[in-house]
């Protein structure tokens, strides 16, 4: 009986203890990208999961006991994690991956932002000040995120520094060796119209020439209305457009409500990774999300 | 007993200075270092059909605060941001509706100790039970639960320290002791050194699987009350008295709750269900009929255990919209009175206080809520209530993050 209380203890303190650096992920995007870049010398926690909703998270007891152990804390930043994310790292206790500490990574820092409001008012909807957070769509944007984090790893574990710098480089040359295959699929996609049913694809759209003619939601975060979901359908009469995109974790029915009369193709995208059966890692991510916008636009 | 702020101007200057700050967009570096500013508008339209009071029983505790007709109810002011790599500050000025502010936390809270620990000093809502330290705009029914509103008066806030722990495991599981005055009710504030108040509390909890998650705790409570003032006490005569209560109260507490999402996205649907039980134990001396309007003053000992718990539920059926059901009741136990005043003091008072609310509300937004509320209370014999409740509450300004 001792020996099992002894064994429960011990694995209660050490279980990710071989692992050198315990990482909490904000988003599944993250993680898989701390897993190119690392491998094995880190033990992953993925917060939350490509069917949530990113900004709306709950501050769970789960994610704040996961948040004590962590070394490195990587987000997207840029507010999207506004909501829950303070919370969990103010109760952690946790002084590295404090904001703002050596152990607190934000992706947003690298790249440069989209959307940023000219104008800071709520009655524009759920707006966030340092432009729109939803940089993941991008693929061209893991290049300078993934440099910095391979530094921040570096720098936090300068014993595996040799490793990092191997493993980004072979993540460089694999990425734009995929960038290139994909901007070539997308060739047929440009400058076709297309509806969004949340403010979530400007960095995808800006990457693939796509052209946004509306968003079903009135303003960022507000529920689409029957109203403004007719507004649309006017729009569309005047301006047609191709497909719908909504990501894996939103609710079905706006887009199926404005595809159904308007004759368009649903497309649901994966968003992150895990979004959908073939986005199991960050190439899948984007390879899945290219063949499905393929197919929506025949 | 709150302290009383001259409002308008300190009001003004703050609305000046956030609306300056985004205006001049980091122009002024004065600005830029402005703290995060939040102002929550409130208010309540009730429809009672008895003027409000103690539940039966707990005349000596605090009374539910409902009022009729319109009122203000909760607006308060936030205002938080770091204070140095070492510390950060919040306070949260409630706006009284009669005009004033009184200061309903004002705390300072390390950032930077590292290994789960979090000191909190000032004024702060203890962290006993779940919803204690919940703020009112936040809260998923229009009042606090009857054993909170009785045993509590709402919310015990407490002027102190706190310090807690988290255990480095997998698992959640939080220590904590809090120090304090002794300010808020049970507690009576006192001219002493040391310590007024004590509260310990323990919380662990967990996920299951994606979906489903868990909070459980226990909390321990004890102060010493020296001369706590109660009107409108009934007696064995008939008669309504002021008596005076000194001793020793120690509560404990226990809560639960457990939260479901499908998918885990909570800006769906889920369902939240929560239940907490209380006991206190008062013993002490009961100083009977201070203004000796019947037979006149006298003291001896009294001893009484007083309880009460909640359950609750609230169902987010689609985004916006949620439903929420809640079941109260109380128990005001037999008191054991001396014999000097087992003639005059009421000691069973064979009625259990029970409450049913049901509750409907409509979020345009995150940063709005619309609420109606129906109770069917029965927490005074023979003074049955049916009250039903309108509210709106609005969040303006930076919107800091929501605990579980």
């Amino acid at each position: 009986m001792n020996r099992l209380l002894y064994v429960f203890l011990l694995s209660l303190f050490y279980s990710s203890a071989h692992a050198a650096l315990n990482v909490f992920a904000c988003e599944p995007e993250w993680a898989a990208l701390t897993q190119e870049l690392a491998g094995d010398k880190v033990s992953i926690y993925t917060a939350t999961t490509a069917l949530q909703d990113p900004h709306r998270i709950e501050a769970r007891p789960s994610l704040i006991a996961k948040a004590r152990r962590a070394d490195l804390v990587v987000c997207t930043g840029a507010e999207l994690e506004v909501a829950w994310l303070p919370v969990v790292l103010r109760e952690s206790g946790n002084a590295t991956t404090r904001l703002g500490g050596t152990g607190y990574f934000e992706a947003a820092d690298f790249v440069k932002m989209l959307e940023v409001p000219t104008r800071l008012d709520r009655g524009d909807g759920d707006v966030h000040a340092r432009g729109n957070p939803h940089i993941q769509t991008d693929a061209r944007n893991f290049l300078p995120v993934a440099d910095a984090l391979s530094k921040r790893l570096m720098q936090l574990d300068p014993a595996n520094a040799g490793e990092y710098q191997q493993r980004l480089a072979v993540f460089n040359t694999k990425w734009r060796a995929a960038l290139s295959r994909w901007e070539q699929q997308a060739i047929p996609l440009n400058g076709m119209p297309i509806l969004v049913q949340h403010k979530g694809f400007p960095y995808l759209t800006d990457w693939l020439k796509l052209k946004e003619i509306a968003t079903l939601e009135p303003k960022p975060g507000m529920e689409p209305s029957a109203a403004h979901l007719s507004q649309v359908l006017n729009t569309l009469q005047k301006q047609p457009a191709k497909m719908v995109l909504r990501a894996a974790y939103q609710e079905v029915r706006p887009s199926a409500w404005i595809a159904q009369r308007a004759h368009l193709n649903v497309v649901e995208l994966p968003y992150t990774v895990g979004g959908s059966d073939k986005a199991t890692d960050l190439f899948g991510l984007f390879d899945d999300t290219l063949a499905r916008l393929l197919k929506g636009s025949q | 007993m709150r302290k009383q702020i001259s409002t308008s101007a300190a009001i003004a200057a703050l609305l000046f200075q956030s609306v300056t700050a985004t205006a001049s967009n980091n122009v002024n570096i004065d600005n830029a270092f402005n703290p995060a500013f939040s102002l929550i508008l409130s208010g309540l339209y009730g429809q009672l059909q008895q003027a409000p009071g103690a539940a039966t029983g707990f005349a000596m505790n605090p009374a539910p605060s409902h009022e009729q007709g319109f009122n203000l109810g909760e607006s308060e002011m936030g205002i938080s941001a770091s204070i140095d790599p070492q510390f950060r500050g919040a306070a949260t000025l409630a706006l009284d509706p009669a005009g004033g502010l009184s200061v309903e936390n004002a705390f300072v809270q390390t950032t930077a100790l590292g290994d789960g620990m979090n000191l909190k000093f000032g004024r702060f809502f203890s962290s006993l039970g779940y919803l204690n330290e919940v703020h009112a705009h936040a809260w998923d029914f229009v009042d606090q639960p009857l054993v909170y509103a009785t045993l509590w008066e709402n919310q015990l806030g407490e002027d102190g320290v706190q310090f807690k722990w988290l255990a480095p495991t997998d698992a959640f599981i939080e220590l904590g002791v809090e120090m304090g005055k002794g300010r808020g009710f049970p507690g009576t504030e006192r001219a002493k050194n040391g310590s007024g108040a004590g509260v310990l509390f323990a919380h662990i909890g967990n996920d299951i699987g994606v979906e489903h998650s868990w909070r459980l705790g226990a909390s321990l409570h004890q102060t010493r009350r020296v001369d706590a003032k109660s009107t409108d006490v009934p007696d064995l005569a008939g008669n309504v008295v002021t008596n005076l209560f000194t001793g020793d109260s120690r509560t404990a507490g226990l809560d639960f709750v457990w939260k479901y999402s499908p998918n885990s996205n909570v800006r769906d649907s889920y369902v939240k269900f929560q239940s907490e039980f209380f006991q206190r134990k008062e013993s002490g001396d009961l100083t009977y009929d201070t203004a000796a309007v019947s037979n006149g003053t006298t003291t001896d000992t009294f001893s009484v255990i007083q309880s009460g718990f909640y359950l609750q539920g609230v169902y987010q059926f689609m985004p916006r919209w949620r439903v929420g059901a809640r079941y109260d009741r109380l128990d005001a136990g037999v008191a054991q009175v001396g014999a000097l005043n087992a003639g005059n003091v009421i000691s069973d008072y064979a009625y259990t206080p029970t409450r049913t609310t049901l509750m409907l509300d409509y979020s345009p937004s995150e940063f709005s809520r619309l609420r109606v509320q129906f109770a069917d209370d029965q927490s005074r014999q023979s003074l049955k209530d049916n009250q039903f409740f309108v509210q709106y509450i609005m969040s303006l300004g930076a919107h800091g993050a929501h605990s579980y």
